[in-house]
């Protein structure tokens, strides 16, 4: 009877415990401590660079310290094998990018679908341009597209990587515009860029971010739905008659056994720091475009149109099958 | 008179403080094999956003020089270099540890890499703006035939073994097309494996080649890791400028090769060591004493790889065109705190925050010399002293979480042992670990430029035209040339003194 009595005792303290527990946690407020933020690529990236951003805003709202870490490899697919494999606590969330998440898993088994990743955000896009230097004969779209049209594949344009959001809008343009141009993939947008400042190419299929990171460039065109709020003067694709708007998107992940009231919780935190007038100038100054699609039926949304999106040109560029 | 401002707020007690704690955590981080200068940077980003930027500057700076000398630390006394820039330091450095003159090794590496550091700074302080220009005038065709001038490299590291040297640096290259291509995009060579999928890291890889048949050794092996010499013989400061001074003309064309590498944005510290490394032994008279401990190859490659720091500052400032993968780091801190690089900020209201960074940088280069003597006759003490039941685990260990380190991952380490043992086998069968490496680190650069060169080449209509017909092309393959056939040509010039001095007697 003893021992009976101890079980009980000691049962009756576990759940007073344990209810304790639960209670004090619910009332804490999300986060407690320090919330790890791994992204898939190198530092120095506009991945890590719009991370950085992000990162004094969050320690003002939150109080907390939001910790960036790297994990590259794979072109991002190293880290987001791994997601789903990290404890969902909420205080892991991972950068992800699109349109690598939607060609990667169709290309071959890399270890993650893009459908079992959860995304609690997209928080902004680097929409697509084409760039050309300050001293370039080519003042406007139609200039380059009747040089193209009269010297067919000899325009060469520079881009980041290919089954890129470069490259698919390339494919894509040269088929609105009726041209065929060549594609040089390079290691990403810096050496992409120092490839058309050093005139090793007649173009640059790269975002609105180049301009402001490198002097001496200008766009000709913007792949969005509105003139970029920084360039007033860059008229959009559409505007000129080419129906596209792409770019590359750039969200924030968690592993999938994260419960669902701190999905919602990181969502809205993304979402305040994605309305604080700062931020959007700091995003907009450097070239970024904002994008407020919140965990829920809004990302669902995104995310069906983005994916269809992308394997119709990933097909078209052949990087699927 | 604006100049005497920046010298004097440079070297505030701030500042000072600043830099020498960078340089010193620099030092220890680049010794530790694995951990990176850029790692080392982007752990220190957050803290610079409460600073004024010339500050932050200053601070990664000098992290950043000091990563680039420690790496000569592991270099000299465990052969493995504790960064990429370190690898030509470990052809003369270990062998001149192994027959006691480590602590010679770590001295030297340690005045060369200030004078690099020094030559790199004053490049930036003078000629940033024209000196820009390279970065941009270097397309995909010349890092293709740079590439091909630093494998070149292998023909004279396996004098005697040229074939076995060749298998290599295949092997080598074989390696690197695992995993998913940062440029094409397809995924080669995983066999369906996830761990395969993010590719063979050069650092891990350079780590495992180097390393772990350095460890196997000691263990399988009674004698002493490094001779020891007899008696206190202090830093042998003199005789390391003694050596600096002799060879001052060899230091000064390196810390040059190392600035022009700095600058170009493709290449960065491995190469400028090992160009700096090969054209040193190319035009020394001493050649053929290179790879078995000579200490102007340790001289060539430290004052290269610590130019490197200046020179790769260069284009980052000026074309806002990261010259190294540490720069792409600092560039993305300077984002966050609103300042834009650009030619302006040599000359607009903001251009005395580069002018007190460079003379930080001075500081900085100059704080590595006690410093740096300091730690390099610990580092040293420590690894002669330490019994190898306690050195070998301890090594293992670091380089474990090394590995681990580079991207966080743990597949990287499985990569890192199992390339240890292979190349432990192979090193027994007379393939060294150098060549293989040289071609793991140049083949990425030499395919893409390939490839690039190709469709560019094709599109104006000559491809054969692209390669062979630019100037700069022409002048590296005249060296490509010139650094393949040195070692036969010497030979034979050898064997004919030889056949004349016979004939004489």
């Amino acid at each position: 009877m003893k021992t009976f009595g101890k079980i009980v005792l000691t049962a009756a303290a576990v759940a007073v415990a344990a209810t304790f527990g639960l209670t004090t946690a619910a009332a804490a407020e999300f986060p407690e401590k320090a919330i790890n933020y791994i992204i898939a690529f190198k530092p120095g990236g506009e991945s890590d660079v719009t991370a950085r951003f992000q990162q004094p805003f969050f320690k003002k709202k939150f109080g907390k310290d939001l910790v960036i870490s790297y994990k590259d490899g794979g072109g991002g697919a190293v880290a987001w094998a791994q997601l789903n494999t990290i404890a969902g606590d909420g205080y892991t969330i991972m950068g992800t990018n699109l349109p690598h998440m939607v060609i990667q898993p169709l290309q071959k088994d890399v270890g993650y679908t893009t459908d079992g990743i959860v995304n609690v955000y997209m928080f902004h896009y680097t929409p697509d341009a084409i760039v050309v230097t300050d001293k370039s004969p080519y003042k406007t779209l139609k200039d380059l597209i009747d040089f193209a049209k009269k010297n067919p594949g000899k325009v060469t344009f520079s881009g980041s990587a290919k089954g890129s959001s470069n490259h698919l809008a390339q494919v894509t343009f040269d088929r609105l515009a009726g041209i065929k141009t060549a594609y040089v993939a390079f290691a990403g947008t810096a050496p992409s860029s120092t490839a058309l400042l050093g005139e090793q190419v007649v173009a640059s299929w790269g975002y609105t971010t180049v301009p402001p990171a490198y002097p001496g460039t200008r766009m000709l065109a913007v792949a969005m739905e509105k003139r970029h709020p920084n360039f007033p003067n860059v008229p959009t694709f559409k505007e000129l008659g080419f129906d596209m708007v792409s770019g590359a998107y750039r969200g924030i992940a968690v592993p999938k056994t994260t419960p669902e009231d701190i999905r919602k919780k990181l969502a809205k935190m993304i979402d305040d720091i994605n309305h604080e007038p700062a931020f959007i100038k700091q995003m907009e100054d450097n070239g970024f475009a904002m994008l407020n699609a919140p965990y829920g039926p809004e990302l669902d949304k995104f995310m069906a149109k983005a994916k269809k999106d992308i394997t119709t040109s990933a097909k078209e560029a052949g990087m699927i099958k | 008179m604006q100049g005497i401002d920046y010298v004097l707020e440079a070297i505030s007690l701030y500042h000072i403080s600043i830099a020498l704690a960078g340089v010193i955590a620099g030092t220890v981080i680049g010794a530790l094999p694995g951990l990176t200068a850029t790692m080392a940077i982007a752990v220190l980003v957050p803290i610079t956003f409460s600073m004024k930027p010339a500050s932050a500057l200053i601070l990664m700076g000098a992290v950043y020089t000091g990563a680039i000398y420690g790496g000569a630390y592991s270099a000299i006394l465990l052969k493995t270099p504790g960064t990429p820039s370190a690898i030509a330091t470990t052809f003369d450095g270990y062998p001149m540890a192994k027959r006691g003159d480590g602590d010679l090794a770590v001295t030297l590496a340690c005045t060369s890499s200030v004078f690099g550091g020094l030559v790199g700074a004053l490049f930036l302080l003078l000629l940033a703006p024209p000196l820009a220009q390279i970065a941009l005038a270097f397309g995909p065709v010349e890092y293709f035939w740079l590439a091909i001038f630093g494998l070149s490299l292998i023909s004279a590291l396996s004098e005697g073994h040229m074939l076995k040297g060749l298998i290599g640096g295949c092997f080598g290259m074989l390696l690197t097309t695992i995993g998913v291509a940062e440029v094409s995009a397809d995924i080669r060579y995983t066999f369906g494996s996830h761990t395969l999928i993010g590719g063979i890291e050069p650092v891990s890889a350079l780590i495992g080649l180097y390393c772990v048949p350095v460890m196997i050794d000691l263990v399988a092996t009674p004698a002493r890791h490094l001779q020891v010499s007899t008696g206190g013989r202090g830093f042998r400061l003199r005789e390391a400028l003694s050596l600096n001074w002799r060879h001052k003309f060899s230091l000064l064309r390196s810390s040059v090769i190392g600035t022009i590498v700095g600058i170009l944005p493709g290449a960065g510290g491995s190469i400028a060591g090992l160009v700096a490394y090969s054209e040193a032994r190319r035009s020394s008279r001493r050649n053929e004493y290179f790879g078995t401990g000579e200490p102007e190859g340790v001289m060539a490659s430290e004052s290269a790889n610590n130019a490197t720091v200046g020179g790769g500052f260069i284009p980052t400032l000026v074309l806002g065109i990261p010259g190294t993968p540490p720069d792409a780091v600092i560039l993305g801190a300077l984002l966050v705190q609103g300042i834009r690089t650009g030619p302006k900020l040599f000359v607009g209201d903001e251009s005395s925050i580069v002018y007190i960074f460079i003379a930080g940088l001075f500081v900085a280069t100059l704080l590595m010399l006690p410093t740096g003597l300091l730690i390099g006759r610990y580092a040293y003490r420590f690894i002669i002293s330490v019994p190898k039941a306690v050195l070998v685990p301890t090594v293992a260990f670091m380089t474990i979480i090394g590995t681990y380190a580079i991207r966080n991952n743990m597949s990287d380490v499985v990569i890192m042992i199992v390339l240890g043992a292979i190349g432990w086998v192979l090193d027994r069968y007379g393939f060294k670990p150098s060549p293989i490496v040289l071609g793991l680190i140049l083949s990425r650069i030499a395919e893409q430029g390939f490839v690039q060169g190709w469709i560019i080449g094709t599109a104006r209509g000559n491809a054969a035209a692209e390669f062979f017909n630019r100037p700069i092309s022409l002048g590296i393959i005249i060296f490509i040339g010139v650094s393949m056939f040195y070692p036969l040509i010497a030979r034979r010039w050898r064997l004919n003194k030889d056949l004349q001095n016979d004939s004489e007697t």
